[in-house]
């Protein structure tokens, strides 16, 4: 199979720059949901906490 | 060391070491004729010596249930001293060939001492040798404690890390040997890419092994640095080392790629080896050893998150800054040039949240060397990746290209954010891996910290004024519309740089030993306290301690 030239510049200034938007606001809404807040908080202070040793 | 393992543990690593030595005799075998045949020779003596050190305490008594209670941490100790060892050698001969740019004779007149053949050997050693050692023992220590679970076995934690140096090993002797792809920071050829690949699946598995096993929902986000550093160096590696060898007998192999498509593929290697191996993984480093010295969570775990994905996204289309203004498409060289200018937005959210992790501690960086290490790595990290985004705007590039600017540029990431984020994560690691209170001396810490921090800004500070100074005598014209200046006028206003640069790596190196020193004095020395009660350090403890020293 032998791809175009014109076929990969299409497709990267099409596809390529929708998808990475795509995933940039994914990753966005993702850390700002303001339902996460308790879970990167905790995660933020969990390295802290003084456990003893692995649980398994 | 060989004690901790059960006995079927001990039976499954003589295996695997007779299985590698197999494969060392046959290569030696076929590629008589070759210098790989001296590379089989290494592999076979190398995994011999590992059966007789495993052979020697075979019989010793089989370990107590007791160790299941404690994170495994063995690796991680000798990871650290290898590492050590490798920034040594590293370092060293960095600053040989450095020396060899200021008097070109500096060289035993043989072919293994010719500045082509040790410059990537300097570069191995400390990016792999260093920086891999030091990232594969610190993984596995923030890997266990993040996820609170052991480490599921103990014979893959050790293939991995003596797998991995025997890929140091084999690259750096085949260098000397003339053995080489000629790709930067590919350079070994096919069967030591073959070899690394069977280790770095290894330590992909064996981390997904242990996440698996993991009592927290939520996984940390040094975690994920390290995940994408393993994942990402792993399809990197694939890709670009994609060759044809001449026969399984011979060292030399002929890439899959040839012209644009293989300057292409490497420099999304390379500057991917940049993102994942130099960035990514140093940045987990940080994400755990930065809060745990300063006794403070980190100060946005959202911005952490985000610059995450921001470096994921947009690194992989940096590469083609490296081809501005070769016969790589215009556009594909504006694409590289754009994403690294938006590597800035996720680059200083990272460099930010160090500033802002110490902000209202203050006093800690001033007393504590260690988090000062760790502070100042942030604050090169930010540099480096301003000034990275800067020279990969094209017009920027035409003067920066190929000159001593670039050596420059890679020096501050390399010395400035790797180094010193690895020194102050090691010297927060090493008094709580072998249970001592503090490092022997926290004045050859603070000694190593000045010796680091003059080293890298005479460095930098000597490669910006030759690279500049090079750029633009390259690029002056005369009257009549020829070039102004010879090539060797350029090498004559180089030289007095070239010589202060030298003196930054000596005073680099010379912390560095310090700092082997150090740790060699901490492990050798017994503790002078009673056993901490539990494997995880205390951290608002350290600071204060090394200020109590004083």
């Amino acid at each position: 199979m032998i791809i175009e030239h014109a076929f990969l510049v299409g497709f990267s200034k099409s596809f390529g720059l929708f998808y990475l938007v795509a995933l940039s606001v994914a990753a966005v809404i993702y850390a700002m949901r303001p339902s996460n807040k308790k879970r990167f908080d905790e995660a933020a202070q969990s390295i802290l906490r003084d456990e003893a040793g692995p649980w398994r | 060391m060989i004690a901790q393992l059960t006995l079927i543990e001990r039976q499954r690593a003589i295996l695997i070491s007779a299985a590698v030595a197999l494969l060392g005799f046959l290569m030696m075998l076929a590629g008589r004729d070759d210098p790989m045949g001296a590379h089989g020779a290494l592999i076979f003596v190398a995994s011999i010596l590992m059966i007789f050190r495993i052979g020697g305490s075979y019989y010793a008594p089989p370990p107590s249930d007791d160790r299941l209670r404690h994170y495994y941490d063995d690796p991680s100790k000798v990871g650290i001293v290898i590492s050590m060892m490798w920034v040594i050698v590293g370092l060293g001969v960095g600053d040989w060939v450095a020396w060899q740019l200021v008097n070109p004779d500096l060289t035993f007149g043989t072919g293994w001492s010719s500045f082509g053949r040790l410059r990537p050997v300097h570069t191995t050693s400390v990016i792999f040798g260093f920086g891999g050692n030091a990232l594969i023992a610190t993984s596995f220590y923030v890997l266990q404690r993040t996820s609170r679970a052991r480490l599921p076995d103990q014979v893959s934690p050790w293939f991995v890390l003596f797998g991995y140096n025997l890929f140091c090993l084999l690259a750096v002797t085949g260098y000397m040997m003339g053995i080489t792809q000629s790709k930067e920071y590919a350079e070994p050829e096919w069967y030591t890419d073959i070899w690394l690949v069977v280790v770095w699946v290894t330590y992909f598995i064996l981390y997904l092994r242990t996440l698996a096993r993991r009592k927290e929902p939520h996984i940390y986000v040094s975690n994920w640095y390290y995940m994408a550093f393993i994942l990402v160096v792993a399809i990197l590696h694939i890709v670009n080392n994609l060759a044809v060898p001449v026969s399984l007998g011979h060292a030399k192999s002929y890439s899959a790629f040839s012209g644009v498509q293989d300057a292409m593929t490497q420099w999304w290697y390379g500057h991917n080896a940049v993102a994942f191996f130099l960035t990514a993984g140093f940045l987990g480093m940080m994400y755990y050893f930065l809060p745990m010295r300063a006794g403070r969570p980190i100060y946005s775990y959202r911005m952490s998150i985000i610059s995450f994905w921001g470096i994921t996204f947009f690194y992989m289309w940096a590469g083609s800054h490296h081809l501005h203004y070769t016969a790589l498409p215009q556009w594909v060289q504006t694409l590289g040039m754009t994403f690294s200018l938006m590597l800035l937005i996720p680059s200083w959210a990272s460099a930010g949240n160090v500033l802002l992790t110490l902000n209202g501690a203050w006093d800690k960086v001033r007393d504590d060397a260690t988090l000062r290490f760790m502070m100042v790595a942030g604050v090169f990290y930010g540099l480096a990746t301003f000034e990275g985004s800067f020279m990969a705007i094209r017009s920027v590039n035409s003067l920066s290209h190929y000159t001593d600017w670039t050596v420059g540029h890679v020096h501050v990431g390399a010395l400035g954010w790797v180094a010193m984020i690895t020194f102050g994560s090691i010297y927060a690691c090493v008094p709580w891996l072998w249970k001592r209170e503090r490092m022997y001396s926290p004045k050859l810490v603070e000694a190593h910290f000045w010796l680091a921090l003059a080293g890298t800004v005479i460095y930098i500070f000597a490669m910006w004024n030759s690279g500049i100074i090079q750029g633009l005598m390259w690029r002056t014209y005369n009257d009549s519309g020829t070039l102004a200046y010879s090539f060797v006028d350029t090498l004559v206003a180089m030289h007095p740089y070239y010589i202060a640069r030298a003196v930054g790596g000596l005073l680099f190196l010379i912390g560095g030993c310090l700092g082997a020193y150090n740790i060699w004095k901490t492990i050798a020395v017994p503790g002078v306290t009673e056993e901490h009660a539990s494997d995880l350090p205390q951290p608002a403890l350290a600071g204060a301690l090394n200020a109590a020293a004083e």
